[in-house]
C-alpha cells in the first residue's frame, strides 16, 4: 500500500481524509502545514503527496514548486476553493492531478491509484529504447534523455510523454487522454492535460512556442510529431 | 408621421409663406389698381376733353367728313393711341378700319346713355386688355343739366403696357416671396437646430443608459423648457444610478453570502465526508438505534455535500465565473459515455444517437446536463426513458444540436411547467426534499445557457414529460 503524505491545515479535514485512507490500507502521514511537511518528507519518504492548496504560511503552492525542485514525487492536489484560478496556477506549479473537497475516501483512493499507475503500453515487439530527434525514451526504464542529458519528468508529465508516442502522428483528444493518462472517468477538466502539455513542453522542447514533439492540432488535440 | 425637423421647417415655411404671399398679394393688387387706375383716369380725362373740344354737326352723317373727325381725335389718343368710334342712331362710323368695334359691350352702352359725364369698362378680349370709354356728346341746357345728344363717341384703348407692368409686378412679387421663403428656411433650420440638438443628445444620453453606462448626464444650458428637461433628466438619472448601486451592492451581497457560506461549508463536509465510509462499515456491529443514527448521518451527509457543490456551481453561475472549456466531440459517445458513467445501462434508458454529429462544446457540462435530464426522467418520471439526438439547420443562425429526454411518466403540471427550472422549485408540492439538492435543473438552464443555447419542458401528448436542449452546433463563449 503506498505511503501518502497528506498537507492539510483544517483539522476535520485532515483527521477525515487521514482516518478514511487508513482505513483503506494506506499508511498515511499527516501535515498541518506546508513547513511541517516538507521536513517530514526526508523522514517519511512518501510515495504521494496530498496537497492542500490553501494553506496558511507557504502555502501549497508554493510547497509544490519547492517539491518539484528536486523530486519527480506524484502530487495531488487537494482544492477546497473550486475556484478555477487556483487549480491552473497548482497544475502549473506541477502537480499532477486535483482533487475538488469535499471528496469521498474512495474518490481520493482512486485518484493515488491513477497517479501511481505505470502505463503499461510497451506491447511486444516494441523496442525498449526509441529515439525521436534528441529525444531518447526508455519505457521499461522510464527515463527519457535529450541530448545525452536526462530529463527529470513528473508522473504525469511522463505519462502523457509515453502515451503519445507510443502512436507517433495520431491525435488525441484532451478527452481521451484524460481518460488514458488520468484515468478520469467523468468528463474532467481538460485544462489538466494543457497544463500537464506546457509543463512538458517546457523540459523537452528547444523553444516552448514553436513546439516540434508535442503538436497542438487546434480543436482536435494533441499529437507526437511528425518530427 | 414626419420627424420634428421636419415638422418644424414646414411650419416656418408655412408662416413665412403665408406672409410673403399676403404681403406680395396685397402689394400685387394695390399697385396694379394704381397702374390701371392712372392709365385709366389719365385715358377718360383727355377723352373727355377732345370730346367736349370737338364739334359735331348734328345730326350726324357718317362718311369722310366724320371719319376725319374721328381719326382727329384718335391721333390724340392718350397715354396710348386708341381707335376711336361713333355711334348715332344707327350711323356708325370709326376712325379704324371697322366701322363697328368688337370690344364694345352692351353695358357699356348702357351706361353710356345712363350716364352723361362718360363711362369706361375694362375688357379683355382675345387675352388682350382693352380699356373702353364711352363718351355722350352733350348739350349744356343750363349751368347744371345737360341733355344727350344722342351722339356716343367710344374710345378703346389697348392696354397692353400697363398689362405688362401687372404682369412684371407679378414676377417681381412671386421673385420676391421664393427667395424670401428660402431666407425663412435659414432661421427654421437655426431654430429646429436648437431644438434638436438637445432633444438628440438626450436620446444618446437615454441610449447610453439603456445600455448600462448609468453615469450619463448631460450639460444643461439656458434655463428654458429643454434645460428644465435636462436637468429633470439628470435627476432621474441619478435616482436610478444610485437605486440600481445599491441593488447591485445588494445583490453582491448576497451572492457573496451564498458563495461564502457554500465555502465555508465545504471543508466540514470535507471531513465528515472523508469518514463516512467508517461509519458504514463499522453500523452493522452497533446497536440497531446507533446503527440507524449512523446510517442517518452518513446518508445525509452525502446528500448535503451534493447541495453544496450544486450551491458552488450555482454562485459561479452567478458570478458569471463559470467558464466554458470547449471541444470537439463526438455528440452520440459523449451521451453513451455518461449514461454508460452513470450505470444507466439496463434498458431502463432507450437511445436515438445517430452516429457521426461532432459538436464544439464543453464535455464535462454536457455530461452533467444529460445526466441531470435522464436522472430526473427516471426519478420523477418513469422508465423507459428515451434520449433523442439530432441536428437542425436553422435560418437565420448557425445550426443547432437538439438533444431530447423523454419519459413515460404522467408528465409535468401544467402549472408547474412555468416554475419548473427555478432554484428549489418543487414541482410536487407533496415533496418536502427532493432527492437531489433542487438546483439540478437550475443548474442544467445555466450550463446550456452558457453554451448559448436554450432548454425547455414540456409534456407528450401521448403522455411523459419531455426536455428539449437546443444548443448552437459549434457553441461559442456566451460570455459566461
Amino acid at each position: 500500500m503506498p505511503r501518502v503524505l497528506l498537507i492539510e491545515d483544517d483539522p476535520s479535514v485532515r483527521e477525515g481524509v487521514e482516518l478514511g485512507l487508513r482505513r483503506r490500507g494506506h499508511d498515511v502521514r499527516a501535515a498541518a502545514t506546508g513547513e511541517t511537511g516538507l521536513a517530514a518528507m526526508a523522514e517519511f519518504r512518501p510515495d504521494l503527496l496530498l496537497l492542500d492548496l490553501m494553506l496558511p504560511g507557504m502555502n501549497g503552492v508554493q510547497v509544490c514548486r519547492q517539491v518539484r525542485e528536486h523530486s519527480q514525487l506524484p502530487i495531488i492536489m487537494l482544492t477546497a476553493r473550486g475556484d478555477d484560478f487556483d487549480v491552473v496556477i497548482g497544475l502549473e506549479a506541477g502537480a499532477d492531478d486535483y482533487i475538488v473537497k469535499p471528496a469521498r475516501p474512495e474518490v481520493i483512493e482512486a485518484r493515488i491509484r491513477a497517479v501511481l499507475r505505470r502505463l503499461d503500453d510497451s506491447g511486444p515487439g516494441r523496442p525498449a529504447i526509441e529515439v525521436y530527434g534528441e529525444l531518447t525514451i526508455d519505457r521499461v526504464g522510464l527515463t527519457v534523455t535529450k541530448a545525452g542529458r536526462p530529463l527529470a519528468l513528473a508522473p504525469s508529465e511522463l505519462k502523457l510523454l509515453l502515451h503519445l508516442c507510443a502512436a507517433p502522428e495520431q491525435v488525441f483528444s484532451r478527452q481521451q487522454l484524460l481518460e488514458h493518462v488520468w484515468e478520469h472517468s467523468y468528463h474532467a477538466d481538460a485544462r489538466l492535460v494543457d497544463a500537464c502539455v506546457a509543463r512538458l513542453r517546457g523540459k523537452i522542447e528547444d523553444e516552448a512556442g514553436s513546439p516540434r514533439y508535442v503538436q497542438t492540432l487546434r480543436g482536435f488535440g494533441y499529437r507526437f510529431g511528425p518530427l | 408621421m414626419f420627424g420634428l425637423r421636419t415638422r418644424l421647417m414646414l411650419a416656418f415655411l408655412l408662416v413665412a409663406a403665408v406672409s410673403a404671399g399676403t404681403t406680395a398679394a396685397l402689394t400685387y393688387r394695390e399697385a396694379r389698381n394704381a397702374v390701371l387706375q392712372t392709365a385709366q383716369d389719365t385715358a377718360v380725362t383727355s377723352f373727355r376733353d377732345h370730346v367736349q373740344q370737338t364739334a359735331f354737326a348734328l345730326p350726324v352723317r357718317g362718311g369722310e367728313d366724320m371719319e376725319a373727325v374721328l381719326r382727329d381725335i384718335a391721333r390724340k389718343g392718350k397715354p396710348h393711341p386708341w381707335v376711336v368710334f361713333a355711334e348715332y342712331g344707327s350711323v356708325r362710323a370709326s376712325s379704324g378700319e371697322n366701322p363697328v368695334s368688337t370690344v364694345i359691350t352692351p353695358e357699356l352702352r348702357r351706361a353710356a346713355r345712363a350716364n352723361p359725364h362718360g363711362s369706361f369698362e375694362r375688357v379683355v378680349k382675345d387675352g388682350v386688355p382693352y380699356l373702353t370709354i364711352a363718351m355722350p356728346t352733350v348739350f349744356k341746357t343750363g349751368p347744371d343739366s345737360l341733355l344727350p345728344s344722342g351722339l356716343v363717341l367710344y374710345a378703346v384703348m389697348r392696354m397692353t403696357d400697363e398689362q405688362v407692368n401687372v404682369d412684371a409686378l407679378l414676377i417681381a412679387a412671386r421673385d420676391g416671396a421664393l427667395p424670401g421663403l428660402a431666407v425663412a428656411l435659414i432661421p427654421g433650420l437655426i431654430a429646429a437646430r436648437s431644438v434638436l440638438r438637445p432633444v438628440r443628445k438626450l436620446s444618446q444620453a437615454a441610449r447610453n443608459m439603456g445600455s448600462g453606462r448609468l453615469d450619463t448626464r448631460i450639460p444643461v444650458r439656458g434655463r428654458d423648457e429643454l434645460a428644465d428637461l435636462a436637468r429633470t433628466f439628470n435627476e432621474s438619472a441619478g435616482q436610478l444610478e444610485h437605486s440600481v448601486r445599491e441593488l447591485r451592492e445588494a445583490e453582491e451581497r448576497a451572492r457573496r453570502f451564498a458563495s461564502d457560506v457554500s465555502h465555508e461549508l465545504r471543508t466540514p463536509l470535507a471531513g465528515m465526508l472523508a469518514v463516512t465510509e467508517v461509519l458504514d462499515e463499522d453500523a452493522d456491529h452497533l446497536d440497531p438505534d446507533t446503527a440507524r443514527a449512523v446510517r442517518l448521518v452518513s446518508a445525509e451527509t452525502g446528500k448535503l455535500a451534493v447541495l453544496v457543490e450544486d450551491l458552488m456551481e450555482i454562485s459561479r453561475f452567478d458570478a458569471r465565473a463559470a467558464e466554458l472549456n470547449l471541444d470537439e466531440v463526438d455528440v452520440a459517445e459523449a451521451i453513451r459515455k455518461t449514461l454508460h458513467n452513470r450505470h444507466w445501462t439496463d434498458g431502463r434508458v432507450r437511445t436515438d444517437l445517430p452516429d457521426g454529429i461532432r459538436a464544439r462544446l464543453d464535455p464535462r457540462r454536457f455530461d452533467i446536463v444529460v445526466a441531470n435530464l435522464v436522472g430526473n426522467a427516471l426519478r420523477h418520471g418513469s422508465a423507459p426513458v428515451t434520449v433523442h439526438l439530432r441536428t437542425e439547420a436553422r435560418s437565420p443562425g448557425p445550426p443547432v444540436l437538439i438533444t431530447e429526454v423523454r419519459d413515460s411518466g404522467p408528465g409535468i403540471r401544467p402549472a408547474s411547467l412555468p416554475h419548473i427550472f427555478d432554484r428549489f422549485y418543487k414541482a410536487d408540492a407533496a415533496r418536502t426534499r427532493s432527492a437531489g439538492s433542487g438546483l439540478g435543473l437550475a443548474i442544467t438552464r445555466e450550463n446550456v445557457k452558457l453554451h448559448g443555447g436554450t432548454i425547455r419542458a414540456g409534456n407528450l401528448s401521448e403522455g411523459g414529460a419531455v426536455f428539449t436542449v437546443e444548443i448552437p452546433l459549434h457553441a461559442e463563449e456566451a460570455g459566461g
